[in-house]
């Protein structure tokens, strides 16, 4: 195959920053997400064909909405059942039949995430599908980047899109007594689909940029679509922070370089005022939640300007205001460290062992936390048992390399 | 779109009778029953006999078979069900969840198929 032309480059560059938003438009007029996708799809290989002898039209968009809807018009007289659809194919065809240059795509991309995000999917075929039709990745890139075989990938979503035509899963915005808790649903995607990018569970690659990117893109949407909810811009602000460290947590080699070691000049100056800028008006709101505190920890990080300044004090106490929201062992671990910190490592130690019931035996955050903050109380040979036990229990080659180089570290004191 | 929510709990499992609690809790499903079909959403609803009362029947090479007992031993058994006439699966979830069951057992939902010709 040639490599791609430039026509052809301008040509996918528009078709993806347009997808979202003509196929929502598609599925609310179509009512069937796989007949939307399908027509998109005709629509694009006409659009290749037309595009590179002809140039780009003056509105692709709609250009690409009214080719997809008489792709639509034809597949569906096509069809066995189209009797039973003459109302849609005339409605579609007073569509198809407008001036493309009037073309207003109507948006419905806040239904289409709703939907994608809805409880009676499952969790990963969730992430895959708003990725899919929000995002507009292909199932060959969903699939690699979840390491799965395309096939496997494509069967996923094919069953996805069945279940919400046949289980009546609505295509709309919850009611408001529904609502707090679908949203939720939906920015748990969004956030899974980043820390998928930020950093991998398994294999070689630390980080796999365009996830994060991406997800950093579907938060903006929802975001620019429901303004007056800070729990969404608090998780794009978190983003921004988080993502603003993308370039020092992986050293040339590939190996995780940790918070207190990081090089903070190359850290995304832009990113962080961006990042602060929206969690600052996410917090005037006044209706804190879990993404905000979590923003403000990793705003308290980035807007420090070494690790000897960092304000530990802030954080424990954004900790410990998290934990109420969200009383979970990764908050109270986390917890404890800024608490070692703000305080000193003993007392962090005590409230790392009154977190652990039992339950984080075979949890390896817990004992990598453990074996740090047992070093720096000077418990040296548990520290070093808990960095062994640490890395038995991660996959991740990096972190592997990481724990192994600070229990070395630990036997040259020992010794 | 009609909905269909089968009601599994276990035997033995939430209010009994002759208890304190049978008499609130029977009295839900009397108030159940009235938003269902105060709202229009009611087509149909029954609540069926222990499961020890189950027949299974089969047919195999024209031959009928019969069995004393469920088609499946489980311990959540199958103890009623409400035919509902929904907008679409997030009203029939909002109503599954009040039938009174939902609170020990669980309300499996599930679409009935139209056919189409």
């Amino acid at each position: 195959m040639s490599p791609p032309s430039a026509t052809q480059r301008v040509i996918e560059q528009t078709v993806r920053a347009a997808w979202g938003r003509i196929l929502a438009s598609l599925v609310k007029t179509l009512g069937d997400f796989q007949l939307a996708e399908d027509c998109l799809q005709d629509a694009l290989v006409s659009a290749l064909h037309h595009w590179q002898r002809n140039g780009l039209p003056r509105a692709p968009d709609a250009w690409l909405i009214t080719t997809a809807r008489r792709k639509a018009i034809d597949r569906i007289r096509r069809s066995a059942v189209h009797k039973s659809h003459e109302a849609e194919l005339s409605h579609l065809a007073d569509l198809a039949n407008e001036p493309i240059e009037d073309q207003v795509i109507p948006d419905k991309r806040l239904e289409m995430i709703f939907t994608c995000c809805h409880p009676a999917i499952e969790g990963q075929t969730r992430v895959a599908l708003t990725l899919r039709t929000l995002g507009g990745l292909t199932t060959d890139e969903i699939a690699h980047a979840f390491l799965v075989k395309p096939e496997t990938m494509a069967q996923r979503l094919v069953r996805a899109k069945r279940k919400i035509a046949l289980a009546g899963i609505p295509y709309s915005v919850p009611d408001a007594d529904v609502l707090p808790q679908r949203l939720s649903a939906v920015l748990q995607v969004i956030y899974l689909i980043f820390n998928e990018g930020y950093s991998a569970s398994s294999g070689d690659d630390l980080t796999r940029p365009n996830l994060s990117d991406e997800a950093i893109r579907l938060a903006r949407t929802v975001a620019d679509l429901m303004p007056s909810e800070p729990e969404v811009t608090g998780l794009l602000a978190l983003m921004l922070l988080h993502d603003s460290r993308r370039a020092a947590r992986a050293a040339r080699d590939g190996a995780l370089v940790p918070l207190d070691q990081q090089d903070r000049t190359l850290w995304d100056a832009g990113k962080i005022a961006d990042g602060t800028r929206i969690l600052r008006k996410s917090l005037a709101s006044q209706r804190v939640g879990p993404y905000q505190l979590q923003a403000a920890i990793s705003a308290a990080h980035a807007n420090a300007t070494s690790w000897g300044v960092t304000d530990w004090q802030d954080i424990s106490g954004l900790y410990g205001l998290l934990f109420k929201l969200q009383p979970t062992p990764v908050v109270q671990i986390n917890h404890a460290i800024a608490v070692s910190y703000a305080q000193t490592p003993e007392a962090g130690l005590a409230m790392l062992k009154s977190a652990n019931d039992g339950s984080l035996d075979r949890y390896q955050p817990y004992h990598a936390a453990l074996a740090d903050l047992s070093a720096r109380a000077g418990h040296l040979a548990i520290a070093r048992q808990s960095y062994e036990t640490a890395i038995s229990l991660t996959e991740n080659r990096q972190e592997q390399v990481f724990l192994a180089q600070k229990a070395a570290m630990l036997a040259t004191r020992l010794s | 779109m009609q909905f269909m929510c089968l009601i599994y709990s276990a035997e033995g499992a939430g209010p009994q009778p002759d208890t304190p609690e049978w008499g609130p809790f029977m009295q839900g499903y009397v108030d159940f029953g009235k938003t269902v079909q105060d709202a229009g959403k009611f087509v149909a609803g029954d609540a069926l006999q222990p499961v020890a009362t189950a027949t299974t029947v089969s047919v195999r090479d024209g031959k009928t078979e019969t069995i004393d007992g469920p088609f499946a031993e489980t311990k959540e058994v199958l103890g009623g069900y409400y035919l509902l006439d929904c907008t679409d699966l997030d009203e029939a979830l909002k109503y599954a969840a009040m039938i009174p069951t939902a609170k020990h057992g669980r309300i499996e939902v599930r679409p009935v198929v139209v056919w189409d010709n």
